[in-house]
């Protein structure tokens, strides 16, 4: 398999998360597009870890998989304490970062 | 080759088509499954790209335990379907636009300026490239600064979402 296969498939689901981002309005699914996009640069860095034959590029990707993991807790904690001062749970109507 | 060719086809569809579920899908619960399907699709694809190690992890911690927090989250908070948007603020209108307008982009940097130079089948590479061993070793050697920061980083989002997440009124509340 050539590697820009792989390349334009990353592209195109990094394409697909940032259009969930820009037009979901739940933040779980927010933070789900996120990963969708994470994941997309994953695929790159181990697609050109493979072209240059170097494991740096994978070992990248899975630090990049632990910055996903501290995001997503994160996120479900803020996500959670909306919940608990009942807010809504939409990110159009969260404008103010005072709680 | 033909195999590789093939399941690289199949598993491209499955991970673009778990993608699209993810952006589509009006219920967040069948979001968070069509995310699983996306990971281990891309699990995939990382084998055949020889990185085995990442695609292990990529099962174990991404398509389980990350997805399993998820699952949690939307039981707690009750997964109701997404209302559609009632009438169209400045975001919903340019949220659409913006994204149409970045995946032309990407069509046209995709089918205009190829890409020859990544049409390689890659470096040569030893039987053992993206072995555990040879991950581990890096991990402990030339990258132990960064090693060292992904785990102070672990123990710090842990710490953060006790924090954001704990009852306010004291402990017995």
């Amino acid at each position: 398999m050539d590697i820009g296969w792989f390349v334009v498939l990353s592209a195109f689901i990094f394409c697909i998360g940032a259009a969930g981002v820009l037009t979901r309005r739940n933040p779980l699914v927010v933070l789900l597009c996120l990963e969708l996009m994470l994941n997309a640069g994953n695929l790159a860095l181990v697609a050109f870890a493979r072209m240059h034959g170097n494991q740096a590029g994978q070992v990248f990707a899975l630090i990049v998989m632990v910055v996903a993991a501290c995001e997503v807790v994160i996120g479900l904690g803020i996500i959670v304490a909306m919940y608990r001062n009942r807010l809504p749970i939409d990110v159009d109507e969260m404008s103010e970062l005072r709680g | 080759m033909w195999f590789e060719q093939f399941l690289f086809f199949v598993t491209a569809i499955g991970a673009l088509g778990g993608a699209l579920g993810v952006v589509m899908l009006r219920n967040p619960f069948y979001s968070v499954l069509a995310l699983v399907v996306h990971l281990l699709a891309l699990a995939v694809l990382f084998l055949l790209l020889r990185a085995e190690f990442l695609a292990a992890a990529q099962v174990v911690v991404y398509a389980s335990a990350v997805m399993v927090l998820y699952v949690f989250v939307v039981a707690y908070i009750g997964g109701a379907d997404e209302p559609l948007r009632p009438e169209g603020g400045p975001l919903a209108t340019f949220g659409p636009l913006f994204a149409a307008a970045l995946a032309i982009e990407l069509s046209i940097a995709v089918l205009g300026t190829g890409l020859e130079a990544v049409d390689t089948r890659g470096a040569d590479i030893g039987p053992d490239f993206g072995a555990p061993g040879q991950i581990g070793a890096l991990l402990l050697r030339r990258f132990l600064v960064p090693f060292e920061g992904a785990s102070f980083l672990l123990l710090m989002a842990a710490v953060g979402a006790v924090v954001l997440a704990r009852r306010r009124r004291g402990l017995e509340a």
